[in-house]
């Protein structure tokens, strides 16, 4: 048997490259229905990796006016942070490899890192769109961050309220505790409301379309990632193709953990374990869907100050009255 | 990884050089549900730094010329340039006025000229075609 360190050692480029080659088929999967849904025939599935091969091939441009060591470190800063966030979602029940005590907090954190990246990436670069684009990103990050925090702490209390204190923090813990078992209707109707402001937020953390203010293409000329080309951008790309598998993980882990060898659908094993994956990955795509394409096409961008009404006003509202819900809920389960 | 990554990929930027916005409206309409650019991997990008290929129309007046080099010295390579519309390819309806700089190849190289006032949509993913073409000379010529 080898040592544990060694093993979780050993699955880091592993999961590395799982997360990465899962959220490139993913996005290759959104762009095409997102072009069904507008009547087109859409993309092949394998565009996102073409796209990639491409962008490492071209040129990598530093401008002129930027600061080149913070403008070229900073895509790696964004694409290693997002992997670090994969390293702390549990897949499928098996713990994370950097799994912890209190390790949501962590992940509240590690969270800001990608678009922190993007952000200082998008100052450096010393041109007005991609000022212009940082600060935008700046603002929307205040923005979606309290709806994330509400959420993330209604389910902390959940689970010290329903006994488990010492543990209310650990993802692991949240996501074999199944929360939906342990509130009655009233919280479970909270439970979805706190579901459906997390898919929202994963929508700005992504940065698709109704919250994209920040790389308007149209009128900030790609904003934060005006001036980035070939390698830096592909980096770039990874980054946001990670990100969107990490959160994705992260709302399943949280809220749809059940897996079908759990449910007693199908017995455990080798069958168990395909079943489990496939649907893992059906429940992925689902949040995919929702956060990301769904959204995309139905809607078009918010200014950015209707980015910070949304997020601020509406989605806090709904976070909160989530939270109120589950507390109600809790408090006559106590009483 | 080779050029022909490039050729399902091509990310177009547009350049209007005091085009009367018919062609830039072809250009438009060949990414529009009916012709699809997007089949082959075309997309419009924001900014000339995410492109490989420039759709440059009109007759470039001399306000655009400084503006279209500096456009096309900010796109990475390789890359190519189309000219799309009469205007753009030999002064069209402004030949020799005396407000032009053009036609296009006077002031950046052409790749790939596309005929027409404005040419069809058809006319233009045509031209995409033909700049694929073009790139995989260059590879043959490596
Ligand atoms: S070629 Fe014709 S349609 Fe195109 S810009 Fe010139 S005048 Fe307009």
């Amino acid at each position: 048997m080898m040592d544990p360190l060694l093993m979780n050692v050993a699955m880091i480029p592993a999961v590395a490259v799982l997360g990465i080659i899962l959220g490139l088929i993913y996005k290759g999967i959104d762009r095409r229905l997102a072009a069904r849904m507008q009547a087109r025939i859409g993309p092949p599935l394998r565009q996102p990796f073409i796209d990639l091969k491409k962008l490492m091939m071209k040129e990598n441009i530093v401008p002129k006016n930027a600061v080149s060591w913070v403008f070229n470190f900073m895509p790696v800063v964004a694409l290693a942070s997002s992997l670090m966030l994969l390293m702390y979602i549990p897949f499928l029940q098996i713990p994370a490899i950097l799994a912890g005590s209190g390790d949501l907090i962590v992940i509240l954190y590690v969270l800001i890192f990608p678009s922190l990246a993007l952000v200082v990436g998008g100052f450096a670069s010393g041109s007005p769109y991609a000022t212009v684009g940082a600060q935008r990103e700046m603002v929307a990050m205040l923005s979606y961050e309290v709806p994330l925090a509400i959420t993330i702490v209604s389910i902390a209390w959940l689970m010290s309220m329903t006994g488990s204190i010492g543990t209310a923090f650990d993802l692991a813990a949240v996501s074999a505790a199944n929360i939906w078992s342990l509130v009655g209707p009233i919280g479970a109707v909270g439970l979805l409301l706190l579901l459906v402001v997390l898919i929202f937020v994963t929508t700005g953390e992504m940065g698709a379309i109704p919250v994209d203010a920040a790389e308007a293409e149209t009128e900030i000329a790609g904003g934060l990632l005006a001036e980035y080309s070939g390698r830096n951008l592909a980096l770039f790309y990874l980054t946001s193709a990670v990100k969107m598998v990490a959160l994705g993980s992260l709302i399943i882990a949280l809220f749809l953990p059940m897996t079908p060898v759990q449910l007693g659908l199908v017995q455990a094993g080798n069958t168990g374990m395909i079943a489990n994956v496939l649907c893992f990955l059906a429940k992925l795509f689902v949040v995919v869907f929702l956060s990301s394409t769904f959204i995309r096409v139905a809607v078009a961008r918010f200014r950015i100050t209707q980015v910070v009404k949304v997020y601020w006003g509406y989605t806090t509202l709904a976070a909160l009255l989530g939270l109120l819900l589950v507390g109600v809920d809790i408090l006559l389960k106590v009483s | 990884m080779s050029i022909k990554d490039l050729n399902r990929s091509l990310w177009v930027f547009h350049v209007n050089t005091g085009s009367c916005n018919g062609c830039d409206i072809e250009i438009v309409a060949a990414l529009t549900p009916r012709y699809d650019a997007e089949r082959f991997g075309v997309k419009l990008v924001g900014t000339p730094r995410h492109a490989d290929v420039l759709l440059v129309t009109g007759p470039v007046t001399k306000d655009m010329k400084d503006k279209l080099k500096r456009v096309y010295d900010q796109t990475p390579d390789p890359k190519v340039v189309m000219s799309i519309g009469n205007c753009g390819n030999s002064g069209g309806c402004f030949y020799e006025s005396y407000n032009i700089d053009g036609p296009i190849d006077k002031v950046v190289p052409v790749d790939v000229y596309v005929a027409g006032c404005p040419p069809r949509p058809e006319a233009i993913i045509d031209g995409v075609v033909k700049a694929w073409k073009k790139l995989e000379d260059l590879e043959a010529k490596k």
